[in-house]
């Protein structure tokens, strides 16, 4: 559980923002939609692992079975 | 025991500069990109949570503990640690929904974790009225 998770999901944020944004005034808005899906579902597998890990933790915690 | 690095009081520190940082971050990309900015939030969320446990699970030792020399049925304590899971977990749940502006869903995942709460507590609330019927009784 580090930081660095923070700037990556930061980092793809930007870098998929910029992309969008360069692809939409090539007039390639289509692609710059897909380039937005995908960085939401890169983000979301990462955010899924770690909330799952969190449930778990919790639900260690708590004696939650 | 030697003391990890940051723990110990000096821990705010680096829970108020995640704080910080996170909230920056969110906020840069929430003009482009808010979906993505949700996520981040989400995930700066679950980071200071764990944090946390640690030391909660300290505090839960020191409540079964003290349940244990008090006597008390071990049953009952296991249910009310489970009702704060509960609640914890759908604190986090329902805060991350109302922050991306979904209060209505936000609001049925609060009823649903309330509901659930009343159900476990049902055998304690059994146990103090049959305790209260046999002082009157």
């Amino acid at each position: 559980m580090d930081v660095q998770l923070l700037f990556r999901i930061a980092g793809v944020g930007i870098i998929v923002a910029v992309m969008a944004t360069v692809l939409k005034q090539a007039g390639k808005d289509e692609q710059g939609q897909m380039v937005t899906l995908v960085g939401v579902l890169v983000v979301l597998m990462m955010v899924v692992t770690l909330l799952g890990k969190f449930f778990n933790l919790v639900k260690a915690t708590f004696g939650m079975y | 025991m030697p003391k990890a690095r940051g723990e110990g009081p000096v821990e705010i520190v680096q829970i108020v500069g995640l704080g910080l940082l996170a909230g920056m971050l969110i906020s840069l990309l929430r003009q482009h990109k808010p979906e993505l900015a949700m996520q981040l939030s989400i995930a700066a969320g679950v980071m200071l949570f764990v944090l946390m446990m640690a030391k909660v699970l300290r505090v839960v030792e020191v409540m079964q503990s003290l349940a244990s020399r008090a006597n008390l049925e071990q049953a009952h304590m296991d249910t009310v640690l489970k009702i704060i899971g509960i609640a914890y977990i759908a604190d986090f749940g329902a805060q991350v929904l109302s922050d991306a502006g979904e209060k209505a869903v936000a609001t049925k995942v609060e009823m649903a974790g309330k509901i659930i709460i009343m159900l476990l507590a049902v055998p304690i609330i059994l146990g103090v009225l049959d305790a209260i019927l046999k002082l009157l009784g």
